[in-house]
């Protein structure tokens, strides 16, 4: 492609956000409209939807791609748990490389979400191992906005004391429990 | 005796119409023993009939009395007789063996059904001190047998007995790998397990209405915790807290009109209360720090909940309103899950002991007479029978997951379980 065709090219991508932009404008302006239903309303909302998505699409790693990103001893997506102590929400030193790893892959791809799952030992009381939970999987993914990944790119979840990845009763399953999961669907 | 029947009636009809029927039963274990508890022997009830007695009756009142750690039944093998009328009975005989009161009774078919007459005497005067006699259908002997216990209980202790009552729990199944979990229904005995609902991802947190007839639970079958409740008679289910974060630990008001929840917004989780008429929710608690698992007072005007606000978990009480918290549990430095007595004098714990272990604890409200009620492990879920004499509790018995009873008086202790399966989160029926 010469110099010239290239800003051909420019102006014309250049339009089309100029004209994107008028046309948002202008939706605004009709969704105040009272003349029209709420099922246009709807419809017009589902338009939008299914364009974005569409663009969206574009910047996610294919399914069996990233499925070998993630199985592949040697990647650094292939480990996606970090542990912590009890009843502590704090990421350990030792696990920052690999929230590192994360939020550096989700920062390439923008599209692409996770969940992070909290997890406890079964130790104490359920409920507040659910909330507990929670505070670890928080934890995670504010360490992962940190190192770069978006905020939308994450969806927490907590499971608390009752998912367990260990099922015996000491120091070393416990240890293996009180973990945060990075799930990649 | 009319009023018994009717009472039993529609139990019998509920338990009929759940929908699966488990086949685990539960295997029972006493593992502590009683002091100072009224010594009694219950002599097996006379069979007037073909073939075997349906059910032991007997040995159903024997270990209800026993589990309740108040009575000391004497075991079979040391009676020197077995009366089963008063006039039969040679009272020197048994206040040689130390017994101060005696049941005996009978059972006799009765069309499709059964009569059974009973007699609680007192040894030292002859006196009858309680006894009745009931017609009953034919898969009612094991419940009748829990009512007779029940008036027994009351007729010697001037309290209501519990042994009437149900109790719901969790189960979960790993195999290589592949989990299941189910809600169970039993007798508080631990008989007849029903299972109420089945699911491939985890269920927690079962709390009984007030009327006994529902049960809210948090459901993960949406991969996040939900409050569900759910008709236990009819099965009919349905989703009452859905909201973005955690919805948790549901807890009836004694009006059964609202539901306490657990909240998550933001990362701070407090305690709500869901209007189960218009489904709106009003926050109660309000802090930085985890505020869950909230229950009622029995008048409705308070709750109790768990907050790490000072730390670690401790145990605080809050207005319905919102107002006015203040903290209840003193004691180390991990004090969770509150169950109020019915009374709404004491409240049952998971204390954190300074070994360590984890155990079951108890206070009065106003913050005396703290104490540990089980040597401690992995004690979790306190629940109080209805009638407050006793704690329902999640626990680890050589290396299992299992239900564990204790008793408010003396130390006697039961577990139950079940085999290859992990039991948890108990709750005692109204």
């Amino acid at each position: 492609m010469n110099r010239k065709s290239l800003y051909r090219w420019l102006l014309i991508a250049l339009m089309t956000l100029v004209l994107a932009a008028c046309a948002t404008t202008d939706e605004e302006r009709v969704d105040d409209d009272e003349g029209l239903t709420d099922e246009e309303l709807a419809a017009m909302e589902r338009d939008r939807a299914t364009e974005a998505r569409g663009l969206e699409g574009r910047r996610s790693l294919e399914g069996s791609e990233l499925e070998e990103l993630l199985n592949d001893p040697n990647s650094p997506l292939s480990r996606r748990t970090v542990y912590f102590d009890f009843d502590s929400s704090e990421i350990r030193e030792r696990d920052v490389s690999i929230l590192e790893a994360h939020a550096a892959f989700l920062a390439d791809h923008p599209d692409q979400r996770i969940t992070v799952e909290g997890h406890t030992d079964e130790r104490g009381s359920p409920e507040y191992n659910l909330a507990l939970g929670e505070r670890r999987a928080l934890a995670v993914k504010r360490a992962l906005v940190l190192y770069g990944a978006s905020d939308g790119q994450i969806r927490v979840t907590s499971y608390g004391e009752e998912n367990s990845a260990a099922l015996g009763s000491d120091e070393e399953s416990w240890s293996r429990n009180r973990r945060g999961e990075l799930v990649y669907r | 005796m009319r009023k018994t029947i009717a009472r039993l009636r529609p139990l019998l009809f509920g338990l009929l119409l759940l929908p699966v029927l488990g086949r685990a039963e539960l295997i029972i274990e006493i593992t502590g023993g009683a002091e100072a508890a009224i010594p009694i022997a219950v002599v097996p009830f006379a069979w007037e009939g073909d073939g075997e007695l349906p059910e032991d009756m007997a040995r159903v009142i024997d270990a209800n009395l026993a589990r309740s750690g108040q009575f000391e039944p004497l075991a079979r093998s040391e009676f020197i007789e077995t009366p089963n009328r008063r006039e039969d009975v040679r009272f020197p005989n048994w206040r040689a063996l130390g017994v101060d009161n005696l049941v005996l009774g009978n059972v006799e078919r009765d069309g499709s059904g059964y009569r059974v007459r009973y007699e609680l005497l007192d040894v030292f005067t002859g006196q009858r001190q309680e006894g009745k006699s009931f017609r009953v259908a034919g898969d009612a002997l094991r419940t009748l047998s829990h009512v007779i216990s029940d008036e027994i209980y009351e007729a010697l202790l001037g309290r209501p007995g519990a042994f009437n009552s149900r109790i719901a729990y969790v189960t979960m199944e790993d195999r290589n790998g592949e989990r299941r979990w189910r809600l169970l229904v039993a007798d508080a005995d631990g008989h007849e397990p029903q299972t109420i609902l089945t699911s491939p991802e985890p269920l927690m947190s079962p709390a009984w209405s007030p009327d006994g007839e529902k049960l809210a639970y948090v459901s993960f079958e949406g991969r996040r915790s939900e409050v569900f409740v759910q008709n236990v008679g009819s099965g009919e289910r349905d989703k009452v807290a859905s909201f973005e974060g955690i919805n948790s630990a549901p807890a009836w008001s004694p009006d059964g009109r609202r539901l306490s929840i657990t909240r998550s917004r933001g990362g701070q989780t407090d305690v709500y209360v869901l209007d189960m008429n218009s489904r709106e929710t009003r926050q109660v608690t309000d802090s930085m720090s985890i505020d869950t698992e909230a229950v009622w007072m029995p008048d409705g005007r308070s709750l109790l909940f768990t907050s790490d606000r000072a730390g670690g978990p401790q145990i605080y009480r809050v207005n319905a309103d919102g107002s006015g918290t203040r903290r209840l549990s003193y004691e180390g430095n991990y004090n969770a899950s509150p169950s109020i007595s019915p009374d709404g004098r004491q409240v049952a714990m998971v204390h954190r002991r300074s070994n360590g272990r984890f155990a079951i604890a108890v206070q009065d409200l106003d913050g005396e007479n703290f104490r540990v009620l089980t040597p401690g492990g992995q004690d979790e879920s306190p629940s109080f029978a209805p009638n407050g004499a006793m704690v329902l509790y999640a626990t680890r018995a050589n290396g299992r997951s299992v239900l564990g009873t204790v008793s408010l008086f003396g130390d006697a202790r039961q577990t139950m379980s079940t085999s290859g399966e992990r039991i948890r989160e108990p709750a005692w029926s109204p």
